[in-house]
C-alpha cells in the first residue's frame, strides 16, 4: 500500500491554496478537486475533509463528486500514470494488441497500480487524437501510432 | 500611405532570433539602401513561417516566394538578383514540404470549409488574425443594425440545426430561451466532446476559438443572457488554454464586459473544465457538473430553456453550432441555406477514423453520400480491402453496411437507417472487422460510462454486454438474439437520457444488418472475420519450411516439429496470440474459424 503523497506536500496547504484560487462555493468544488488531485497525485481522505470544512459541504457530497469523475482518484496512484485509449478508432487500428502487450510488459490489469508504486495503468476515454491512433499518454506525454514493438523503448524513458 | 512594390516578411521566432535574424534584417536594410531600393521594398517582421525551418527564412510578396536558409553574406546577391533584376534565386527556394498536419490537410475535392475555414490559417492566440479574416464583423453588425428578434429570425431562416447530434433547430431553441420568463438567463457552450473518434470541436477550439466566442456573444445578445460558460472536457488542455487566451484578448478590446462595442448589451464568459465523465455531454448532466455536483442527468421537461443552470432559463449549443453563427450573420441566411438538403442545411464536420486511407477531419455539405465521404474525401479503404460498415454518430450511433453507401448524409436519412448524425464521428471498418466484436466493444464503452442513475441504462447495458461477451467466447445460446432485441427495445424506451436511449443502437443495427455473423458465432461457434480469439485456431500449412522461428517465439511452447519438417500447433496449449503468424516468413500460418 502506497500512502506517500506526491512530492511530500502538506495536504492542508495544497487544499487552502486551491480554495483561495478557485473560491469556496459549491460550484468551485470540481476545479478545487482537480487542482488538489493534480498536486497530490490523488485525493486522500484528509484532503476531502479539509475541502468539506472549507466549503461547508457534507463529506458525503464531496465524496459523491470525487468518486464520480474519472480524472479524480481517491486511491493513490503510481509515480507514472499510463492512460491507454481503448476507444473505437484506436481499437480498429490495432489498439487491443498494444494494450495486451503493455499489460504483459507491466504485469498489470487496467485500473491497477504496480506493487512498487511505479506505474498505474488506466484505460481512458478518447483524448481525441485519433489521427495517430493507437494512442496512450504517460503522465503528460502523448504517444501515437503505437505498435507493440515500441513499448519497451518508450517505457524505458520512465524507468530509472 | 506609402506604396511599396515589394514586401519582405521575415520570420521572427525564438529559434530564428538565436540564429541571428535581427542581424539579417539589418543587413537586408543596409543592402537595400546601398542598392537604392529602400523606397521600393519594405521589410516586415512576421511570426514563424514554416514548422521546421532550415535556417532563417522569409517570404517575398506579391510573388509569394518563400526563401529559406539565408546567411548574412548572401544578402547582397539576393537583393541584387531578386529586387534589382527581378529573378528568383532558386538555391534559397524553400522545398515544398508535405503538410505536417495529420488531422486536417488541405481541403480535398467535395469539401466545403465553413466552420474549419480558419483552422491552420490563422494564429489562434492572436485576436488580430481573426479580425483580419472578418472576425467580429458579424457581432458589430448584430449590435449596431439588428434587433434580437431579427437575429433569431435570421438563424431560423438559415435552417441551422444543432451540431451536437440531436439536430434541433438552433433558432427555435434560442426563441424558447428568449421567451422563457426570468431576468437572469445563462448561455452554455457544450465543448464536452466525448464521443470516441470525434475531435472536430477540439480542433475548432484550438485553431479558431474566436469564432465560437463570437457566435456565443451573438446568441447571448439574441436571447438576453449576460453570463455564459464554455464547458470543456479536461482531456483538451490546449483547447482550454486557447479559449482562455481568446477570452482575455477579446475582453481587453471591449468585446466582453459592460456595453460591448458601445451598445447597452453586457456579457461575460467563463471556461469550466470537466473532470472526465462521458455523460456530462448530456445537457442536464453538464449543468449539474457546472454547479459542482455529480454529472447525472435529470428528466426533461422542464427543458433547460425553461429551467436550466441554477434553475434559470439556459441555452445550450454545441461548439460547431456557435462557430457557424458569425458566418450566417455576415454572409446571410440564404447563403447558408443554399448548402445542404431540404431539411439539413449547411455543412458538417466529420472525423473519419478507422480503415480508410485519409483519416482526419473533413467538412462537407450535408446531403453528400456516404460513398463520396469514404471514397472521394476519405480516399477509400486501406490496403485495397473491401468496405464492410461505417459507424456514424459515436457510441450511440449505428453501423451501416454497404447498401447504405449511396444514402445522403443528413439528419433524417441517418435516423431512418438506424443510426444518427451525432457529433460527427465516423468509423470506417473493412472486411476484417467482426461486427459482434464491434457491438461488444461499444457496449463495453456505454456500460462503463453509464452514470448509474437509472436502472435500464445501468443494468440493461451490462446485461447486453454480458450476452455479447458470451457470444464472442463461443458460449452463445439459441435464445440470445431474441433476448438482445428485447433488451434493446426496453433500454431505448425507458432510459432517462440520450446515453441510455442511444446505447442499444450499435447492437440493434448490427443485429439488423449483420445477423448472419451473430448466428455463425452462436450456432456454428465460428467467427467469420476471424477476430474472436476463442473461436479461431491457428494452423501450419504445407508452405512451412521447418525453420523453427514460430516454435522459438511461441510464448507457451505449443509448436512442435523438427528442423526442415512441417511444424504442428497444439490447439490445446495455443493461446491464440497470433505471434506465430506474425513471425512466419513463408505465410505458412493460417487462421481458421
Amino acid at each position: 500500500m502506497i500512502t506517500n503523497i506526491k512530492n511530500g506536500l502538506d495536504v492542508s496547504t495544497v487544499v487552502q491554496a486551491a480554495v483561495s484560487q478557485h473560491g469556496a462555493t459549491h460550484e468551485d468544488l470540481i476545479p478545487i478537486l482537480l487542482s488538489v488531485n493534480e498536486q497530490l497525485g490523488y485525493l486522500p481522505t484528509e484532503a476531502l475533509s479539509e475541502i468539506s470544512h472549507s466549503l461547508r459541504l457534507a463529506h458525503s457530497e464531496i465524496m459523491a463528486v470525487a468518486s464520480f469523475y474519472r480524472m479524480l482518484s481517491t486511491e493513490p496512484r503510481g509515480k507514472h500514470v499510463i492512460q491507454f485509449c481503448e476507444s473505437a478508432p484506436c481499437h480498429v487500428m490495432g489498439g487491443r494488441q498494444v494494450l495486451r502487450a503493455l499489460q504483459e510488459e507491466l504485469n498489470l490489469e487496467p485500473g491497477q497500480t504496480s506493487a512498487d508504486g511505479q506505474w498505474t495503468l488506466l484505460e481512458i476515454s478518447c483524448p481525441g487524437i485519433c489521427g495517430v491512433g493507437p494512442v496512450m499518454m504517460i503522465d503528460e506525454d502523448v504517444y501515437g501510432n503505437l505498435v507493440p514493438e515500441r513499448l519497451s523503448e518508450i517505457l524505458a524513458k520512465y524507468r530509472e | 500611405m506609402k506604396f511599396y512594390r515589394s514586401h519582405v516578411l521575415v520570420s521572427i521566432d525564438p529559434a530564428s532570433v538565436a540564429k541571428g535574424v535581427h542581424e539579417l534584417i539589418d543587413a537586408l536594410q543596409d543592402e537595400l539602401v546601398t542598392q537604392g531600393l529602400i523606397g521600393e521594398v519594405q521589410v516586415l517582421e512576421t511570426s514563424q513561417i514554416s514548422e521546421h525551418p532550415e535556417g532563417l527564412e522569409m517570404v517575398v510578396y506579391p510573388e509569394g516566394v518563400h526563401y529559406t536558409g539565408i546567411q548574412i553574406d548572401d544578402v547582397p546577391y539576393l537583393v541584387e538578383e531578386h529586387f534589382l533584376k527581378g529573378r528568383v534565386v532558386k538555391r534559397f527556394l524553400a522545398k515544398e514540404t508535405k503538410p505536417s498536419d495529420e488531422e486536417l490537410g488541405p481541403p480535398k475535392s467535395k469539401e466545403v470549409r465553413v466552420v474549419l475555414r480558419n483552422c491552420g490559417q490563422i494564429d489562434p492566440e492572436n485576436i488580430e488574425d481573426y479580425i483580419i479574416e472578418d472576425g467580429y464583423q458579424a457581432l458589430g453588425k448584430v449590435l449596431s443594425e439588428m434587433t434580437p428578434e431579427q437575429v433569431i429570425e435570421e438563424v431560423i431562416t438559415s435552417g441551422l440545426r444543432g451540431r451536437g447530434g440531436a439536430g434541433f433547430s438552433t433558432g427555435r431553441k434560442w426563441q424558447f430561451a428568449k421567451s422563457a420568463p426570468g431576468d437572469v438567463k445563462y448561455l452554455i457552450c457544450n465543448a464536452d466532446e466525448g464521443d470516441p473518434g470525434a475531435f472536430m470541436n477540439r480542433r475548432v477550439l484550438e485553431s479558431d476559438p474566436h469564432s465560437v466566442i463570437e457566435g456565443m456573444v451573438i446568441a447571448a445578445y439574441a436571447i438576453g443572457c449576460n453570463q455564459g460558460y464554455v464547458y470543456c472536457r479536461a482531456e483538451y488542455p490546449l483547447a482550454v488554454k486557447r479559449l482562455n487566451t481568446a477570452i482575455k484578448q477579446a475582453r481587453a478590446i471591449g468585446l466582453f464586459g459592460n456595453n460591448i462595442l458601445g451598445s447597452d448589451f453586457s456579457f461575460d464568459l467563463e471556461v469550466r473544465i470537466g473532470a472526465g465523465a462521458f455523460v456530462c455531454g448530456e445537457e442536464t448532466a453538464l449543468m449539474a457538473s457546472i454547479e459542482g455536483r455529480r454529472g447525472e442527468p435529470r428528466p426533461r421537461p422542464p427543458f433547460p430553456a425553461i429551467q436550466g443552470l441554477w434553475g434559470k432559463p439556459t441555452n445550450i449549443n454545441n461548439v460547431e453550432t456557435y462557430a457557424n453563427i458569425p458566418q450566417i450573420i455576415s454572409r446571410g441566411a440564404a447563403w447558408f441555406a443554399s448548402m445542404g438538403t431540404e431539411k439539413s442545411k449547411g455543412t458538417k464536420t466529420f472525423a473519419i477514423a478507422g480503415d480508410v486511407n485519409n483519416t482526419g477531419l473533413i467538412e462537407v455539405p450535408l446531403g453528400i453520400t456516404l460513398r463520396e465521404v469514404i471514397y472521394d474525401v476519405g480516399g477509400g479503404i486501406k490496403n485495397n480491402k473491401n468496405f464492410k460498415a461505417v459507424q456514424t454518430g459515436g457510441p450511440m450511433g449505428g453501423c451501416l453496411p454497404a447498401q447504405y453507401l449511396d444514402m445522403p448524409v443528413d439528419y433524417e436519412s441517418l435516423m431512418s437507417a438506424g443510426s444518427i448524425m451525432g457529433s460527427g464521428g465516423m468509423i470506417v471498418m473493412d472486411e476484417d472487422t467482426c461486427m459482434v466484436d464491434i457491438a461488444r466493444f461499444f457496449m463495453d464503452f456505454t456500460q462503463d460510462e453509464s452514470c448509474g442513475k437509472c436502472t435500464p441504462c445501468r443494468v440493461g447495458t451490462r446485461r447486453i454486454l454480458e450476452i455479447l461477451e458470451r457470444i464472442c467466447e463461443g458460449e452463445g445460446r439459441e435464445s440470445d438474439i431474441e433476448t438482445l432485441e428485447m433488451l434493446c427495445r426496453q433500454i431505448k424506451t425507458t432510459s432517462l437520457c440520450g446515453l441510455g436511449q442511444g446505447a442499444p443502437n450499435p447492437v440493434e443495427s448490427t443485429l439488423k444488418h449483420f445477423r448472419s455473423e451473430y448466428e455463425a458465432h452462436i450456432r456454428e461457434k465460428r467467427c467469420p472475420s476471424k477476430v474472436c480469439r476463442k473461436l479461431i485456431h491457428y494452423n501450419i500449412v504445407d508452405a512451412c519450411t521447418g525453420c523453427l522461428v514460430c516454435a522459438r517465439n511461441c510464448p507457451v511452447n505449443a509448436i512442435t516439429g523438427e528442423r526442415r519438417q512441417l511444424h504442428v500447433i497444439d490447439a490445446e496449449l495455443c493461446i491464440r496470440c497470433g505471434i506465430c503468424e506474425q513471425v512466419c516468413n513463408f505465410n505458412a500460418v493460417e487462421v481458421w474459424s
